[in-house]
């Protein structure tokens, strides 16, 4: 699967929502992603990717546009 | 009745501080109070619509230092079971966000401030109300019974002074939320400190939000009291690593902490000079009832530890006879001056005087060590804690059965429920039904379909039987 597959399947699983939803889609937009939804979010994007999240950029993540850019940085290194 | 807090005592000291740069001095407070109150000029009931945000304390302290009763609800609460609870009890006031306002189009806003609103109501009963009767408050979440919480004022007094004392907290505290002041916990916090003249750091963002940090930060917050999945949530942020000199107090209540991360924390506050506070309570005690001295958390992990200052510990063996032998499980019960007066579950309820006179048993299954201190080791009624809102198993079962009419039995362990039905194609509907009643992250609820709900000869349900499936 390509890297954005992967990224988008990581927002997929934590929210339970389906592809279409994920364009624009920031933090308390839905219910889903709240503070528990946000962990299961990091869970599920450290899985995918085989890294260790900083603390910062956990809590940096504050959209769906907003992680793309924090994985593309150089210590993740995730190319979409 | 008195007064709960002196505020004149604290003047120009600042009271609150929240996220946007504004303060509030005591002295204000206690004006900005008394207008609210003489606005309202009798007493009576009124819903307040919580946020952490400086028009709902001020309207909290206001009320209930004026004699006027406030029954303090989340103002996320999900819109059917807030106008349940409306009808329930009759308020003759709510005070609620403006931003709210369209809820309720037909009342009358008689006063403004801080972002907040005061609405008339058009309910023709009231309710009379117990002399004492200081505040109402849920059972810390709720899947919407109208059940409230009696408190007095003495209970919110007695609780609020010995959470002080055991925490020695004094005026240059700064604790910050992170949890709704509907929740008994996060009163309590508010409590006790406005007690000493320390200053409210209110925010209503999460721990997973930059702003919350960013906040923390330039605030200097003291304390944080959180629930034990806050701390799994601190543990996946490594907040061992982040720099926060001015943190003194950790705090963990509403459920139990795994012993591994009462280990972490309880490690982490001891290397870096913090105290880590592992804390045990109910709404039904006001919130406090047993705590563990922080210089006793590593050596006691898995422990809540001792009863609050002014209150104290027994167990009791299935036949009520009282537990002397150490490691021995029996029921906890708590007595002291903060076990509230009772429930109230209808509009005549709030005439009830005390029916508990100081003696709550806790439904919590204990045992204590030779040094005696309390560990919880199990649960005698059928509820969960989900990110520390208590979930009654059996009103859950009630509600699925009457909103689909089906078999159905829940079950599972703290912040994983699992719900049971024998009809695959109500999986899907039962579990947004149950997310949409407890406004809880859906992450908790998974819907298993089984042939048969186990019974026993009476048609009692097997609970335990359950248990194989997600053990």
């Amino acid at each position: 699967m390509s890297n954005l597959g992967k990224y988008n399947l990581a927002f997929m699983n934590a929210f339970e929502i389906s592809e279409d939803q994920l364009t624009g889609l920031k933090y308390q937009d839905i219910e889903a992603w709240d503070s528990v939804g946000h962990m299961q979010l990091v869970a599920e994007l450290e899985d995918a990717f085989d890294i260790m999240m900083d603390t910062d950029d956990i809590i940096d993540l504050s959209s769906y546009e907003k992680g793309q850019k924090i994985l593309s940085k150089e210590e993740y290194g995730v190319e979409f | 009745m008195g007064k709960i807090w002196e505020f004149g005592q604290f003047g120009k000291s600042t009271a609150i501080e929240d996220e946007y740069g504004n303060r509030m001095t005591y002295d204000v407070l206690n004006s900005e109070a008394c207008v609210l109150a003489e606005k309202i000029g009798c007493r009576c009931l009124v819903f307040v619509l919580c946020q952490n945000k400086i028009g709902s304390v001020l309207g909290y302290v206001g009320f209930i230092n004026n004699a006027i009763v406030p029954v303090m609800v989340n103002s996320h609460l999900e819109e059917g079971l807030l106008r349940n609870l409306l009808a329930t009890y009759q308020p003759a006031y709510i005070w609620l966000p403006k931003e709210q306002l369209e809820l309720f189009s037909g009342m009358k806003p008689i006063h403004k401030a801080y972002d907040y609103v005061l609405l008339k109501t058009r309910y023709k009963k009231e309710y009379p109300l117990y002399d004492e009767l200081g505040l109402l408050i849920t059972t810390s979440g709720s899947t919407g019974s109208p059940k409230l919480v009696r408190q007095s004022y003495t209970n919110v007094f007695d609780n609020a002074q010995s959470i002080a004392k055991y925490l020695k907290l004094d005026s240059t505290e700064r604790p910050i939320t992170m949890l709704p002041m509907n929740y008994v916990y996060g009163l309590s916090i508010i409590n006790s400190h406005f007690l000493v003249g320390a200053t409210m750091l209110l925010t209503d963002k999460g721990l997973m939000q930059k702003e919350f940090w960013t906040f923390f930060k330039e605030a200097d917050a003291t304390s944080f009291g959180g629930v034990p999945y806050t701390y799994e949530m601190l543990d996946r942020l490594r907040f061992y690593r982040m720099k926060l000199p001015s943190l003194r107090t950790m705090t963990q209540a509403g459920g139990k902490i795994i012993p591994e991360l009462h280990e972490k924390f309880a490690r982490y506050a001891e290397e870096t000079g913090k105290n880590f506070v592992v804390m045990y309570g109910a709404a039904e005690a006001t919130s406090r009832m047993g705590y563990l001295p922080p210089e006793r958390a590593v050596e006691k992990k898995g422990s809540m530890g001792i009863p609050i200052p002014g209150g104290t510990f027994h167990l009791v063996d299935a036949d009520g006879k009282e537990i002397t032998e150490p490691r021995t499980t029996g029921e906890l019960i708590y007595e002291g001056k903060n076990v509230t007066l009772g429930y109230a579950e209808c509009g005549e309820d709030l005439a009830k005087d005390d029916e508990r006179h100081g003696v709550f048993e806790t439904g919590d299954m204990a045992q204590f060590d030779e040094d005696g201190f309390y560990y919880i080791v199990g649960r005698k009624k059928r509820f969960l804690k989900i990110y520390g809102n208590r979930v009654n198993l059996d009103e859950v079962d009630r509600l699925i059965k009457g909103g689909f009419e089906i078999e159905v039995a829940s079950a599972g362990v703290d912040d994983h429920m699992y719900i049971f039905v024998t009809d695959g194609k109500y999986a899907d509907s039962v579990r947004d039904f149950v997310i949409n009643k407890t406004k809880l992250n859906p992450a908790a609820f998974r819907v298993i379909v089984i042939d048969e709900i186990p019974k026993n000869d009476s048609g009692k349900t097997l609970y335990k039987e359950l248990a194989k499936y997600y053990e």
